[in-house]
C-alpha cells in the first residue's frame, strides 16, 4: 500500500512523534488545593482522571501520604507524580529512621523540589505539598511545572484551578477555624468541578493537625453537602 | 620439636635476666591432656595444658607474669607472655595494627591515638545561654612563625565552628570532612545541618577509622560548636512566605534550636557538653569548667569569652616553659553580636579577656604567697 | 491487534502505514528550551555612592499572574545584590549556588569577601558554561554593588553567557521601556557619578511605574535596594505610588465620539 501526502489521514498514514503520544495519556486534569488554617492544613482534590475526554477513573485519590502528617496533592501525569511521591515517601521514611525524628514539611518540600527541578525535562508534575509538624504547625508549598518552590498561605493547582483564582482570592481569610476552612475548600473545588471539564467526581479532603490526619469525603449526588462517613 | 615465640620487645623483670625458651618435645596433634612446660634459664617459666573436656589449651604464667594468647599448632606454639608490672599492650602484638582487639576487649591503636591528643595544646568549648565559645591554646613551635597565622579553629558552616587537640593535620582533615558533611546536608535537605547531626556524622566517620587495618585512628579529639536557629527555617532558596499571621497549629511552649557543643574522641565516641576540654591541660580546664555551673544555663556569652580565656591561661600554667597564643571564636544567638554566625572574637574583646585572664593568674599567685606568709606568722 | 509487544500502542500499519522510525531517533539529549514560572524586568542605576536596583514581586505562569510574593532581589554577603529575571526555579538554583559560595568564603576566616565584580565574573562563567552544555539557566541577571576599588559596580549576565556593563541597565521589557528613561538621567559614567541617591531612586521608581503601565507581566508591588559601602538597604514590600490614571476621564470613544 502506497502512502501519499494529500493531507488525508487514510491516504498519508500518520507520522507522529511516538514520544509525544504518551503525553497526556493519563492526565490528572485536575483541581487540587491546600490551605493553612488555625490548627494546621487542609488538602483537597476532585477525583477525576482522564485520557482525552474519557474518564479513566472517576473516584481517583489524588491526596497522597508521604509521611505521617506530610501529604501532597498531585496534578499532571499520574505516572510521573506517583513515581515522585513514592521516592519522597521512601526518603522521608529513611530520614525519620536515620535521624530519630520526624521530617518537617520543609524537608519534604526540598526533596520534592530536587526531583522536580533536576528532572524538569522529563516530568510533567504539578505538586502541592502540605504538612503539619510540632515546630512549624501547618505549612503549604507549591511546586509548579519548572520545579520552583513557593511557600504559600494557600495553594491551588491543576487545570481546574484557573477557574477559581477569583473565588479563592475573594473568600480567603487567614486563621480560619476548621469548619470555615473545610467549607472554603469545598466551595472552591465545587466551582472548579463545575467549570472545568477535566475535573469532577467526589471531593476528597485531608485535615492535618496535631491530632494527625483526618479524611473527609463529599459526594456529588448530595451536592457535596454531607460528609460521607 | 616445638618452638615458643616471644616478641623481642619484651622486657622482663630482673628475676628473668636471660630469657630463652626451651620446650620439651611435644607433638601437638596427638597429645590430649598433655602438660607443657616453658623453661627459661633453667627456671620453669610457665605451664600449659590441654583440658580434656574442651580440647582447648590453657596457659599459666609464673608469678609476676601473665600469658596473653596461646596458640599451639602442628608445628609451633605461639605464646605471648608479659610481665604484670607493664601495661598489657606493649609487646603483646595486639597494638601493632588497627582493627584488632586485645583479649580483654581493647583497641590499643585507639588508646595510643588518645595519647596523641593528650600531648596537644588545650582546646575548650563553653556552651553559654546565648552562644558558644571556642578557645585553643596554640603552642608556638617556632619564633619564625607569623603571629596570628595558622588558625586552629575553623568554620565548618556559617553557624558551626570546630577545633581539635592532637595531631594538627588530622585536625585539618577532620574539619575538611565536617565541611563536606555540612554542605552535603545542605544540598540534600536545603537547610543548615544542626550541631548535633554534624557531631553524629563525625562520630560515625571517626569510628570507621578504628575498623580497618589500612588506616589509623584520628590523633585528635574534636570539639564542634554552633548555634541552631531558634526561628522557623525556610527551605534554602524558597520564595514566598506563607500566611501573614504565621502558620497555624504550632505546639506552643516548646523551644527549638539554641547552642550546641559536642566533643568527638578518636574512638568515634561523642557526647554533648555544657563545657568541653581536651588536650594537655584538659584536667585543669575541666576542673575550672565544672566550677562555672554551666548546666544552670546562666552564663552569658560575653562572660563565657572571659572565662574561656582565663581557663586557657590557667590550663597553660602547667606548661609554662612554652609560649602560646590564645585563639578564640564564638557563635552568638541570632540577635547577638555574630547573628548566629561562627566568627573570630573581635580583637578588642579578645585582648580585654586576655588582660583579665593574666590579672587573674597574678592574683592567684599573690593569694598563695599571702597564705604562705600567714603560715609563717603562725 | 497484533500479538507483538513492539506494535502495541501504535497506529495500525494496515490503516496508517508503517511508522516512520525517523521520529524515534531523537538525536542528542534535549534540555528544557523554555522557562515555566518567570519573573519580568530588573532595573538598576549607578549613582555617586553606589547602585540602586529594583524588580517587581511577580512570578508569572504564562500570562497567569500566579505568585505575587516572589522576591527577585537576592543579597549576597551584605555587599552585593543580584536581581533575577527569567525562570524562578533557575533563580532558586543560583541562589543556593551563591549561598554555598558564601559559606566557602567564610572558611577562609579572613574579612575578605567577594565583591560585586568578583561575583559577576563568577556568575557569568556559570551562565556561559551552562549555555555551552545546551542546558542554559534561563535568567537575565543584574549584579549591583561595589568593585575592588570601592566604586559603584553594575553589570549583567544572561542565559547565553553574554555580559554587559553600563551606568544603567535593565532586563526584559525594561531594556526597551526603562533603559531609555534611565539613560536620560545617567547618559554616561560621568553623569551617573553626579547623581544623588534620591535622584537615582526617583528615576528607578519612575521607570518601574512605566513598566507597570506597559508590561503585561508586571505587578505594582516591588522590591528595591540601595547598595553602598555602608551596606544594603533592601525594601521588599514597596507599592508603586503616584500613578497617573485620572486622564482616562478625557478619553471618550475611539475617534470622533463626544460623549
Amino acid at each position: 500500500m502506497e502512502f501519499g501526502n494529500s493531507g488525508m489521514l487514510n491516504e498519508d498514514g500518520i507520522h507522529v512523534d511516538m514520544d509525544r503520544l504518551k503525553k497526556g495519556e493519563v492526565n490528572l486534569g485536575t483541581s487540587i488545593m491546600a490551605i493553612n488554617f488555625k490548627d494546621g492544613v487542609i488538602l483537597g482534590a476532585d477525583s477525576r482522571t482522564t485520557t482525552g475526554a474519557y474518564i479513566a477513573n472517576r473516584v481517583t485519590d489524588k491526596l497522597t501520604q508521604v509521611h505521617d502528617t506530610i501529604w501532597c496533592c498531585r496534578s499532571g501525569s499520574a505516572a510521573d507524580t506517583q513515581a515522585v511521591a513514592d521516592i519522597v515517601h521512601y526518603q522521608l521514611g529513611m530520614y525519620a529512621i536515620q535521624n530519630g525524628r520526624p521530617p518537617t514539611t520543609q524537608t519534604a518540600a526540598a526533596m520534592f523540589q530536587e526531583l522536580c527541578y533536576e528532572n524538569k525535562d522529563r516530568l510533567s508534575a504539578g505538586l502541592i505539598i502540605a504538612g503539619w509538624d510540632e515546630r512549624h504547625g501547618g505549612q503549604v508549598y507549591s511546586i509548579p511545572l519548572g520545579g520552583s518552590l513557593h511557600k504559600q498561605s494557600y495553594a491551588i493547582g491543576g487545570s481546574g484551578s484557573t477557574y477559581i483564582y477569583g473565588y479563592c482570592d475573594a473568600n480567603w481569610k487567614e486563621g480560619m477555624d476548621e469548619e470555615t476552612a473545610v467549607n472554603f475548600v469545598k466551595g472552591a473545588l465545587q466551582e472548579a468541578i463545575k467549570w472545568d471539564g477535566s475535573s469532577g467526581g467526589v471531593i476528597r479532603m485531608v485535615v492535618l493537625t496535631k491530632k494527625g490526619a483526618n479524611r473527609h469525603l463529599y459526594l456529588p449526588d448530595t451536592d457535596y453537602t454531607v460528609r460521607h462517613e | 620439636m616445638v618452638f615458643v615465640q616471644v616478641s623481642p620487645r619484651l622486657r622482663f623483670p630482673s628475676k628473668f635476666p636471660k630469657l630463652s625458651f626451651s620446650v620439651k618435645q611435644f607433638e601437638a596433634n596427638h597429645v590430649t591432656g598433655a602438660d607443657l612446660y616453658f623453661v627459661a634459664s633453667g627456671i620453669q617459666f610457665g605451664h600449659a595444658n590441654q583440658t580434656r573436656a574442651s580440647g582447648a589449651w590453657r596457659a599459666q604464667a609464673p608469678d609476676g607474669c601473665q600469658t596473653i594468647g596461646f596458640k599451639p599448632s602442628h608445628h609451633s606454639i605461639t605464646s605471648t607472655v608479659v610481665p604484670n608490672t607493664f601495661s598489657t599492650s606493649i609487646g603483646t602484638g595486639y597494638d601493632l595494627t588497627n582493627s584488632v582487639f586485645s583479649p580483654d576487649g581493647r583497641n590499643f591503636q585507639v588508646e595510643y591515638a588518645v595519647k596523641a591528643v593528650e600531648n596537644g595544646g588545650t582546646s575548650i568549648g563553653i556552651r553559654c545561654k546565648d552562644g558558644v565559645v571556642l578557645a585553643v591554646e596554640k603552642v608556638i613551635s617556632s619564633k619564625l612563625l607569623k603571629a596570628g597565622a595558622n588558625k586552629r579553629i575553623a568554620t565548618v558552616d556559617r553557624h558551626i565552628g570546630a577545633v581539635s587537640s592532637g595531631l594538627v593535620p588530622d585536625g585539618r582533615h577532620f574539619v575538611s570532612r565536617a565541611r563536606d558533611e555540612a554542605s552535603s546536608w545542605r544540598s540534600t535537605y536545603k537547610t543548615p545541618i544542626t550541631v548535633k547531626d554534624l557531631a553524629s556524622r563525625m562520630g560515625g566517620y571517626l569510628q570507621a577509622y578504628t575498623l580497618y587495618s589500612s588506616v589509623r585512628p584520628f590523633g585528635i579529639t574534636g570539639i564542634v560548636a554552633g548555634w541552631d536557629s531558634e526561628l522557623e527555617l525556610p527551605v534554602d532558596g524558597q520564595v514566598g512566605s506563607g500566611p501573614k499571621i504565621g502558620s497555624g497549629g504550632k505546639v506552643e511552649g516548646k523551644k527549638y534550636g539554641g547552642p550546641g557543643l559536642f566533643m568527638i574522641e578518636p574512638s568515634g565516641q561523642y557526647w554533648g557538653y555544657y563545657g568541653a576540654a581536651t588536650g594537655k591541660g584538659r584536667q585543669t580546664a575541666k576542673a575550672e569548667l565544672e566550677k562555672l555551673d554551666l548546666a544552670a544555663g546562666k552564663l552569658s556569652l560575653q562572660d563565657g569569652v572571659k572565662e574561656a580565656a582565663r581557663i586557657i591561661y590557667v590550663a597553660h600554667a602547667d606548661n609554662k616553659d612554652k609560649e602560646f597564643e590564645l585563639e578564640m571564636t564564638w557563635i552568638s544567638s541570632l540577635d547577638g553580636p555574630t547573628k548566629g554566625r561562627h566568627e573570630e572574637v573581635p580583637k578588642d574583646i579578645l585582648e580585654e579577656a586576655e588582660k583579665l585572664a593574666k590579672k587573674h593568674l597574678d592574683d592567684d599567685d599573690d593569694e598563695e604567697e599571702t597564705k604562705e606568709d600567714d603560715k609563717m606568722e603562725e | 491487534m497484533n500479538h507483538l509487544p513492539q506494535a502495541w500502542g501504535r497506529p495500525r500499519d494496515d490503516v496508517y502505514g508503517a511508522y516512520d522510525h525517523a521520529y524515534l531517533q531523537n538525536g542528542p539529549k534535549q534540555h528544557t528550551q523554555s522557562p515555566a514560572v518567570t519573573g519580568t524586568s530588573v532595573l538598576a542605576l549607578k549613582f555617586k555612592d553606589g547602585v540602586v536596583i529594583a524588580a517587581d514581586n511577580l512570578a508569572s505562569y504564562g500570562s497567569l499572574a500566579r505568585f505575587t510574593d516572589v522576591k527577585r532581589l537576592r543579597k549576597f554577603a551584605d555587599t552585593t545584590v543580584v536581581g533575577f529575571g527569567g525562570d524562578v526555579s533557575d533563580m532558586q538554583y543560583l541562589d543556593r549556588l551563591l549561598n554555598s559560595l558564601d559559606i566557602e568564603e567564610a572558611y577562609g576566616g579572613s574579612s575578605h569577601t567577594l565583591n560585586a565584580q568578583n561575583l559577576h565574573t563568577y556568575l557569568s562563567k556559570v551562565m556561559y558554561k551552562r549555555r555551552s552544555e545546551f542546558n542554559p539557566l534561563w535568567n537575565q541577571l543584574l549584579v549591583a554593588g561595589l568593585d575592588g576599588e570601592g566604586k559603584p559596580f553594575l553589570a549583567s549576565a544572561d542565559l547565553l553567557g553574554t555580559t554587559f556593563s553600563s551606568p544603567s541597565l535593565a532586563t526584559g521589557f525594561g531594556a526597551h521601556l526603562a533603559q531609555p528613561l534611565l539613560r536620560k538621567v545617567a547618559f554616561d559614567e560621568e553623569a551617573a557619578a553626579k547623581l544623588t541617591v534620591e535622584e537615582a531612586v526617583e528615576a528607578i521608581k519612575e521607570s518601574m511605574k512605566v513598566l507597570f503601565y506597559r508590561d503585561a507581566r508586571s505587578l505594582d508591588k516591588y522590591s528595591i535596594a540601595v547598595v553602598t559601602k555602608d551596606g544594603i538597604d533592601l525594601k521588599q514590600d514597596e507599592k508603586l505610588e503616584k500613578q497617573s490614571w485620572a486622564f482616562a476621564d478625557q478619553i471618550r470613544g475611539y475617534g470622533t465620539q463626544i460623549n
